[in-house]
């Protein structure tokens, strides 16, 4: 059988049983890249951090050792701390950009024109550009006097 | 009605065909969703389970993308059935496992599926034939649009949806192509190829996805990181690679043409030669040696075999399938008794061997 794990590739001869039983027939399966995954990152957060518990669900950071995963979706409040260097590390970055939920997106849209405001408002006071730096302020307090509400639909 | 009355048969399914399906078999995309102030399936009570359960699944199967569909509680499923449904990658195996408080619903023709109560609250996915990736994105993400105006999705705008495993975190998204490379795998190219796609944060995974092997030349490449990134960036990216792959493989299989071409012909002379007359064949074996024919078919060796027949094999030679064919419940070694007959039933009289004699 041929096994990819962080992208090397194993092969093992098996015999048919259990090739068999490692393939097509065994509903479990092995999930070994899962678990290393799981392994890594829940190492990871033991490391450093307290015995944290989760308000909502009662997850603690020994279910996350175990299991890989959250309890909740307020599990990402509680372990927060721990749970940033895990995300570093996954994944590209550690601030979701692309899809939201529509109630969610003008909210979304408005911090991102923020931050680009704000950041072309600090560029332009450092280049002692003063007359730019006065409309982007203008356009800054604009944008936040017109700060959306989020509201969530029934 | 219970999921094989439903269900496009075999010979239906192998007949459709989609763009570069020479090497691209299939397309797919899943989202992770859970709703918002819910406990996620894995930590939570079976009575709330069930609870969740029974309010996703009616607001999924009355989306207007659903009519004409099929939903079904995991519990009211047959063991077989189940099995049925992960060889045709409707429901992973980890679902296959659950029973009461959690579901399933498929839309008309199994383009669209939703596991409820599986890791997340909802994994849904949307499937095609051939290269389509970005239709198959078009698809979901329109039906996750649908949906959001009656769940309320648990979002945060750092974080992004939340995710009970958080490699799904962020965007939730798993896009994956099913590739058939058998000239990578008889040129020794593959493991190359596989580096270079995982160095690049894709995953590189077996027919039935984490953790198996790639049985008959069948890999998937699907992303890894679902945060910091958008969808239509991760889409775009694995487009890009697919297509490399496509090119990698297209030139495997014309350096075996030209400069290995008896190593070629002798792999899959053997191939057809086993199926269309061995009398215990497991599915192992068989999804090999089909492999290797339709690596034929494709390279116009076979005059009068063309691939809807061997992707109808290759379905039915998986162990759900074949018992399902056969009409009754089989052991291992009576299965491979009946996979050889009907491999042979279909193949023996398979003509036109187009191998030069030399």
């Amino acid at each position: 059988m041929t096994e990819i794990v962080d992208g090397q590739m194993k092969k093992i001869d098996l015999c048919e049983e259990c090739a068999q039983e490692k393939g097509v027939t065994d509903p479990e399966g092995f999930a070994l890249a899962d678990l290393l995954l799981g392994l890594g990152a829940s190492s990871e957060m033991e490391q450093g951090s307290a015995e944290l518990e989760c308000p909502t669900c009662g997850f603690s950071n020994a279910d996350f050792k175990k299991s890989g995963r959250l309890g909740c979706s307020n599990c990402y409040t509680t372990f927060a701390e721990p749970l940033e260097g895990v995300l570093k590390q996954m994944h590209k970055g550690t601030q979701h950009v692309g899809k939201a939920p529509k109630a969610l997106r003008a909210q979304l849209d408005f911090s991102k024109q923020r931050d680009k405001l704000t950041e072309q408002l600090t560029k332009a006071i450092e280049t002692e550009a003063y007359e730019m730096a006065a409309k982007l302020r203008d356009q800054l307090k604009d944008l936040e006097s017109a700060e959306p509400k989020v509201t969530k639909e029934a | 009605m219970g999921a094989m009355d439903f269900l496009t048969s075999a010979e239906e399914l192998a007949a459709q065909e989609g763009p570069e399906d020479h090497v691209v078999l299939s397309s797919r995309v899943r989202l992770a969703r859970n709703l918002s102030g819910v406990t996620f399936p894995g930590r939570a009570k079976k009575v709330s389970r069930v609870e969740t359960c029974k309010l996703i699944t009616p607001v999924v199967s009355a989306a207007s993308a659903m009519r004409g569909g099929y939903s079904t509680v995991m519990n009211d499923l047959k063991a077989l059935d189940k099995t049925l449904l992960v060889e045709r990658h409707l429901i992973s195996r980890e679902h296959a496992a659950k029973s009461a408080g959690s579901a399933l619903v498929l839309n008309k023709n199994e383009t669209l599926s939703v596991m409820v109560n599986e890791e997340d609250h909802l994994r849904m996915q949307a499937l095609l034939p051939g290269m389509q990736i970005k239709q198959v994105w078009q698809k979901i993400d329109r039906f996750d649009t649908s949906l959001e105006k009656k769940l309320e999705y648990a979002f945060d705008t750092n974080l992004g949806y939340l995710t009970a495993c958080p490699t799904n975190l962020g965007t939730g998204i798993r896009v994956s192509a099913m590739l058939h490379l058998p000239g990578l795998v008889l040129t020794d190219q593959v493991n190359q190829i596989v580096q270079a796609v995982t160095k690049l944060g894709h995953a590189v995974r077996g027919l039935y996805g984490e953790g198996t092997e790639a049985l008959g030349h069948i890999f998937q490449v699907s992303n890894q990181m679902t945060l910091g990134e958008s969808e239509a960036d991760i889409i775009e990216r694995i487009h890009k690679v697919v297509l490399q792959v496509i090119e990698h493989e297209v030139n495997a299989r014309k350096t075996l043409m030209q400069g290995r071409s008896g190593e070629l012909y002798n792999h899959i002379g053997r191939a057809y030669g086993v199926l269309a007359h061995a009398h215990i064949v497991s599915s192992k074996e068989s999804m090999n040696q089909l492999s290797l024919m339709r690596l034929g078919v494709k390279l116009g060796l076979f005059e009068k075999l063309e691939t809807p027949v061997l992707d109808e094999l290759f379905l039915l030679s998986q162990p759900a399938h074949l018992q399902q064919f056969v009409g009754e419940k089989l052991s291992g070694e009576e299965r491979d008794i009946h996979r050889a007959a009907l491999l042979r039933g279909h193949l023996s009289k398979v003509k036109g061997l187009k191998f030069p004699s030399s």
